[in-house]
């Protein structure tokens, strides 16, 4: 009894993943539950389990590359390990075959995107992988036995490489049309034709297009190809400021109410497994903000405003590898103890890749914090599509002048992103001193 | 000619036969008088009578036992159960009786269980269920389920024509859908037993169905259209026997098959036609036989527990997405 390992689906959305590592190795035990791999995808990463118990005996899809969802990307076999099943012996012997051309490549294959295991660069050579069978379907191989057609000579477009009845027709039509034609797989590939010259190309050239190679051989420099998270980052940034006339305004903001009554609540959370932090105060804050100001809540769209009737709140976290977003759906029918544990239940699973890309997607306004290692003040990125960012600076103590006398209070800076094609200064800085004043009154809305 | 309901299709189908037939006669709960709880026999009383309109107890085994009865007296009784949920209650009389009569002692038992199936109106597990799976595994029983005022009048007549026992589903969901009217022609017509209807011709995959799911399945086809997958979708009619020969032909044709209903997956007609496809064109399939049905649970009362458990254009929408791929 062998099972699948598939790559999962993470969400509605998504099509493909990207395996990032292996946590297990072939011909290692593994228990059902077991982490088996991470994956990478347009929204989370994340600890793919074990389906199932038994021995990892095939690793289809490598570090690095991306398939769409469903694709098997590992074999393990049931039941007890020591009987050597014949289905992974086979599969034992060919990887040596196929290691030295593949070695180099892993830098490239990351690059790529969704590829069906079917055009592995094995193929041209023949012979080395004949043990794995051709997907394809009851019909295609009746169609192969009618025509005399060896399958596995057939790129397949469907699911995971599958010749599917499409593949195998347009392969027959083509096949006659060139008068049967050496069957070079480049040429009897009318499906895919692009794919395959990508496939063995050196990796400079399957990279993204960024002229030639700068660096040559003995330079001091260490090249890693980007995670999925990062070059999504990059990709977004960049958009974003492409997109969006970015103006950051900043304010002043006497922190000393609301830490009070933080210090004041603190102990009560504390009994509920809640961490109370400035976050939901400043949430509440701004969800105040955007019911006087809606336009902080809007998308553009076209030479259109699209205003939002649920508010849900991005909180960016930061991740040793990287940045995340999760997403408090309709915070403002939260109570603080509401988003105070939303808040750290978001941030916790982010750093565990727990997350799910719903818990990613949908967001209307964001909230960074780019005081959390003592920062004064940040100006944030838009977070398209979204209109408006709000950066927290350090809260900490200083002295500021109250009817002219010298006082000690909490003072942080806020900082607000604003998409200048719909909101101007003005009302930026009226939502802003909302936010302020709510803050220093703290008064919450419960 | 004005369009008229699937009700108003139901209706005209048992009043011509009972004009036709004087051995035809009906019997349920508040039939009667009260003309039935969705109306399907109003005004029957008035016209046939108290001895042809019979209002009967609260007991749908006394319902179906005096209907087998009168049955194997000769006469042609087509009995209604308020909501098909309650056909429960004469299980025994239908797998154990009126199935098993002709073979037992050659006499057959012409009699038509009909009443309201299906769920979508928040009615919760008592009054939504959908009964096929429950009498698929019994030889004798023949099951039909119109989707289309037209084969609603010409299955009931057919039905009643027929020497042994049918139950006829009627989804409530269909009961009074404007968007389903339909003209129906005047003179006698029947729908014949065991025939399917091809709904909407296509290529690239078939949606094998029946009942209200008909329409899910057109909705999809259409949304489907626009992303270049060309649907073909198959309404069954007849559940029991199912029409073999057009099951093969659509697979023949596109080689891709979703079995759409409304029933829960296990033990369902989906695994059935499965099972058949498998057998019969095993050969002709470029893909696996999908099922989409309702999920294995009582039907929630909950609105949107009831959409989640419900099959929806979204689900199929994703099943068939899949499966073209595949």
């Amino acid at each position: 009894m062998s099972e699948d390992v598939k790559m999962p689906q993470m969400g509605e959305s998504i099509a493909e993943g990207t395996i990032v590592k292996w946590l297990k190795q072939v011909g290692e035990a593994v228990k059902r539950d077991e982490p088996l791999f991470e994956i990478s995808t347009d929204k989370v990463d994340a600890e793919i389990p074990a389906p199932a118990s038994g021995v990892l005996s095939e690793i289809l899809v490598k570090e690095g590359e991306t398939v769409a969802v469903n694709t098997t990307v590992a074999v393990i076999n049931g039941g007890s390990a020591a009987g050597a099943s014949p289905k992974a012996q086979p599969a034992a012997e060919s990887k040596p075959a196929a290691e030295p051309q593949q070695k180099p490549a892993p830098p490239p294959q990351a690059f790529q995107p969704t590829l069906p295991p079917a055009a592995k660069p094995a193929e041209p050579q023949g012979a080395a992988d004949d043990d794995r069978r051709q997907k394809s379907s009851p019909l295609v191989r009746k169609i192969a036995a009618e025509h005399n057609i060896d399958i596995s000579g057939i790129e397949g477009t469907g699911i995971g490489g599958r010749v599917s009845k499409n593949d195998i027709l347009s392969y027959i039509e083509n096949r006659g049309a060139e008068k049967a034609a050496p069957a070079s797989p480049a040429s009897t590939s009318p499906a895919a034709p692009p794919r395959a010259p990508q496939l063995i190309a050196p990796p400079a050239a399957a990279a993204t297009d960024t002229g030639p190679q700068p660096y040559a051989d003995g330079d001091r420099v260490e090249i890693e190809p980007m995670s999925v998270m990062r070059r999504r980052i990059a990709e977004r940034m960049v958009e974003s400021r492409r997109t969006s006339a970015h103006v950051t305004s900043f304010m002043e903001v006497d922190f000393t109410e609301t830490a009070k009554l933080r210090d004041s609540l603190k102990g009560e959370y504390q009994r509920d497994g809640v961490k109370l932090t400035f976050m939901p105060f400043i949430m509440k804050a701004v969800i105040e903000g955007i019911r006087k100001w809606p336009i902080l809540n809007s998308s553009v769209w076209g030479d259109q405003i699209v205003y939002k009737k649920d508010v849900n709140i991005g909180v960016a976290v930061a991740l040793d590898w990287g940045l995340i977003v999760p997403v408090i759906r309709n915070s403002d029918e939260k109570s603080l103890l509401g988003l105070a544990r939303a808040v750290n239940d978001l941030g916790e699973r982010a750093r565990t890749k727990q997350l799910k890309p719903d818990e990613v997607q949908g967001g209307t306004f964001t909230i960074t914090n780019p005081g959390g290692f003592g920062g004064l003040i940040g100006t944030p990125i838009i977070n398209q599509p979204q209109v408006a960012i709000l950066g927290v600076g350090v809260i900490k103590k200083r002295p500021v002048v109250i009817d002219d006398a010298i006082a000690i209070r909490q003072i942080g800076i806020l900082g607000l992103s604003f998409d200048h094609r719909v909101i101007d200064g003005a009302v930026a800085d009226q939502f802003l001193a909302l936010v302020r004043d709510v803050i220093e009154s703290g008064n919450f809305t419960s | 000619m004005a369009a008229i309901t699937l009700l108003e299709a139901i209706r005209q189908g048992l009043w011509e036969e009972m004009e036709r037939d004087k051995d035809v006669f009906l019997l349920g709960e508040d039939i009667g008088v009260y003309g039935g709880a969705f109306k399907v026999t109003e005004g029957f009383i008035d016209k046939f009578g108290a001895e042809r309109v019979i209002d009967t107890p609260i007991s749908e085994t006394a319902i179906v036992g005096a209907a087998c009865g009168a049955a194997m007296m000769g006469m042609r009784p087509v009995a209604e159960m308020q909501f098909i949920d309650f056909i429960s209650c004469c299980f025994d009389m239908l797998t154990n009786y009126a199935a098993k009569s002709r073979y037992r002692q050659g006499i057959g038992i012409p009699i038509v269980v009909r009443g309201p199936s299906g769920g979508g109106v928040h009615a919760g597990p008592f009054h939504s269920q959908n009964v096929e799976s429950f009498f698929l595994n019994t030889p004798g029983l023949k099951m039909v389920e119109p989707s289309t005022p037209y084969d609603a009048k010409g299955l009931i007549k057919a039905a009643i024509r027929d020497d042994d026992p049918v139950l006829f589903f009627e989804h409530k969901l269909l009961y009074r859908n404007p968007k389903i009217k339909q003209e129906v022609p005047a003179d006698d017509y029947i729908v014949s037993i065991g025939k399917a209807a091809v709904r909407r011709e296509g290529k690239d995959l078939s949606v094998i169905t029946y009942g209200a799911m008909v329409y899910t399945a057109l909705d999809a086809a259409e949304r489907l259209q626009q992303e270049g997958i060309d649907v073909e979708v198959i309404d069954l009619r007849t559940l029991q026997p199912f029409d073999r020969e057009a099951v093969s032909e659509t697979v023949k044709k596109t080689s891709k098959v979703i079995i759409l209903h409304e029933a829960t997956k296990t033990g369902g007609m989906a695994g059935e036609l499965t099972a058949v496809i498998n057998e019969e064109v095993f050969e002709y399939l470029d893909g696996p036989v999908t099922r989409v049905t309702s999920i294995d649970t009582p039907v929630p009362y909950a609105p949107p527990l009831e959409e989640f458990f419900l099959p929806q254009v979204d689900d199929l929408l994703k099943a068939a997405r899949s499966l073209a791929a595949y």
